[in-house]
């Protein structure tokens, strides 16, 4: 079977000079669910925003084996990214209203995603109302209602707390598991790449670049079980190890979480 | 406001309790406004100035044509009134169209500006010159240009006075929409008329307001210049007319009290354009949003 998307020595630099991703190889099949992580600063947000066609590579070459039709995407911004003046309903209407559907005619399908992500409620509120946790969840909101085919999440979870984290974990996997989505999803936080994902790859900083793929052979549905396991600390080590070794082998790395974590 | 008898049937009388003791009736409100120190604060100055104004004409025994007092400053306003009014009128004319006109031309000239990059890199500069050009200096130029129309001459400068503000604050707020939001359109597919509608337009409100603001008093200002140039013309004499026939005339109380009146044109002017944007931006600009920790 060949990749749904495949990046060959892709690069990127800005037009300030910074080499925010160098060589980068990468294979997506169809219907994976594929983690990245790595330190602030690694590239992991430039990948994303490359493989959603925002922006174009520097060198190297990024291909998708199916047209565009089959590949709908939907992209969860690390920032919300709402319109502060527009209310939830409006937000998460956006990208059908783009297509040229009143507001009307999918009023359901926006309640549907909304309460998904617990927000029934608050529909009518404006962004400025909102925690950074329940903005987040709008922006999930607006991504599944468009039913995407391939789903491009930037730390999606990173400003909420545990209980919702992990429910938000479980509500992406059965999503991911029914819808059969491609998911590509980078985080700060290794033990949620592991418990999520087929793949998880991790990134070095300075320059951005993949250091290793730790594939987690692990059955879904996943439990809380798999959680504590002995096998789910072998794997997060393993990727920490791998982080480690990137960066007493690579240059001065600026202060991440990872950096505490391995410290802790 | 209908205060319904207490004779009517007890349905009635419960839903119609005076709403002056309630907090939240609206003149518990006024009330609340009038004592608080934003208005109270330049109220004490405002009075204090007049005061030191009044004891100064006084003891220095000023003439009334080097200084006159306020009180037969205010005499001089009550009984000039029905002569003064009517000008102010004019000028408030031709205030509004060049308002009007600097408000549509400098929307459309900004977003034209952020459909091509090479419209705005070959337009703007003259826009700056328009706006760097002294009124003065070129409004005798379009009085005798358009001299079969006055009214239109002095619309016509007040225009270029004020509409530079519009364009240079509409095309950096149109610039300004949030990077990510911008991606997200561009992901979802967005075609440039979406993209100006739904994206760029309400990024760029409150930077429009705040030209609005700007423009609101210098099209004032672009009136009364270019009445000053046009000098005497005709009929249809606008306040700065008034100023300057009393100036001439030593009338300095009456000059004085048509100065106020257009102060207070541009005061009101001001006053409006400011709750116009806090009414449209009210849900979301914090601008316009109390702030609550
Ligand atoms: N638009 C841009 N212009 C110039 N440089 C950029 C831009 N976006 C990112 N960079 C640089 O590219 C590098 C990678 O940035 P990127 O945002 O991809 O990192 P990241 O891995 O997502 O970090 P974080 O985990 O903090 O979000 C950084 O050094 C950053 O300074
Ligand atoms: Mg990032």
């Amino acid at each position: 079977m060949t990749a749904l998307l495949r990046l060959d020595q892709v690069s990127k630099v800005y037009n300030s000079g910074t080499v925010a991703l160098d060589g980068v190889n990468l294979a997506v099949d169809a219907g994976e669910f594929v983690s990245l992580v790595g330190p602030s600063g690694c590239g992991k947000s430039t990948a994303l925003r490359l493989v959603a066609g925002l922006g174009e590579v520097s060198s190297g070459q990024m291909q998708w084996s199916v047209p565009p039709e089959q590949r709908q995407m939907a992209f969860v911004f690390q920032d919300a990214a709402l319109m502060p003046w527009a209310t939830v309903v409006n937000n998460v209407h956006l990208p059908l209203k783009l297509k040229g559907q009143s507001l009307r005619a999918c009023r359901q399908q926006i309640y549907q995603a909304l309460d998904r992500v617990a927000l029934g409620d608050a529909a009518s509120a404006y962004p400025r109302q909102l925690s950074g946790g329940m903005k987040m969840r709008v922006s999930i909101a607006r991504a599944l209602v468009t039913q995407p085919q391939v789903l491009l999440m930037d730390e999606p979870f990173g400003a909420l707390d545990e209980m919702t984290r992990s429910r938000l974990n479980q509500d992406v996997l059965d999503l991911w598991q029914q819808q059969q989505w491609t998911v590509l999803f980078v985080t700060h936080n290794i033990y949620e790449a592991v418990y999520l994902s087929q793949r998880v790859v991790v990134m070095a900083a300075q320059p951005g670049r993949v250091v290793a793929e730790v594939t987690i052979d692990v059955p879904y549905p996943r439990t809380e079980a798999f959680r504590t396991s002995s096998l789910f600390n072998q794997y997060c080590r393993e990727i920490l190890t791998h982080l480690a070794q990137a960066e007493a082998g690579g240059g001065p790395v600026p202060m991440s979480s990872e950096e505490s974590a391995i410290a802790g | 406001m209908v205060i319904k008898s207490p004779k009517r049937p007890s349905t009635q009388a419960k839903s119609t309790v005076l709403p002056a003791a309630t907090p939240q009736s609206w003149r518990w409100r006024l009330g609340q406004w009038l004592l608080s120190p934003d208005v109270l604060a330049p109220l004490v100055v405002g009075i204090l100035a007049l005061a030191l104004w009044d004891l100064a004409v006084r003891l220095l025994e000023l003439p009334p044509y080097l200084l006159p007092g306020p009180i037969l400053v205010a005499q001089t306003l009550v009984r000039e009134w029905p002569r003064l009014f009517p000008s102010l009128l004019i000028t408030l004319q031709i205030t509004l169209a060049a308002f009007g006109a600097a408000t549509l031309s400098g929307l459309l000239i900004a977003i034209l500006f952020t459909q091509s990059k090479w419209i705005e890199r070959s337009l703007f500069p003259y826009a700056v010159i328009l706006q760097t050009t002294p009124i003065v200096a070129i409004a005798p130029l379009i009085i005798i240009w358009l001299r079969n129309d006055t009214f239109a001459a002095l619309v016509v400068c007040a225009w270029i006075v004020a509409f530079f503000p519009i364009v240079s604050n509409t095309t950096l707020g149109l610039n300004s929409a949030d990077h990510s939001l911008r991606n997200l359109f561009e992901l979802y597919g967005a075609n440039r008329w979406q993209t100006l509608w739904y994206l760029r337009l309400p990024s760029a409100l409150p930077y429009f307001l705040g030209g609005l603001r700007i423009s609101g008093g210098l099209a004032l200002i672009g009136a009364v210049v270019a009445e000053f140039v046009a000098g005497t013309g005709g009929t249809r004499s606008g306040i700065a007319y008034q100023i300057l026939m009393s100036s001439y005339n030593l009338q300095i109380p009456r000059m004085f009290a048509a100065l106020i009146m257009t102060t207070t044109l541009g005061v009101l002017i001001f006053v409006i354009l400011t709750l116009l944007s806090d009414f449209l931006l009210r849900h979301w600009h914090e601008s316009a949003i109390r702030r609550e920790n």
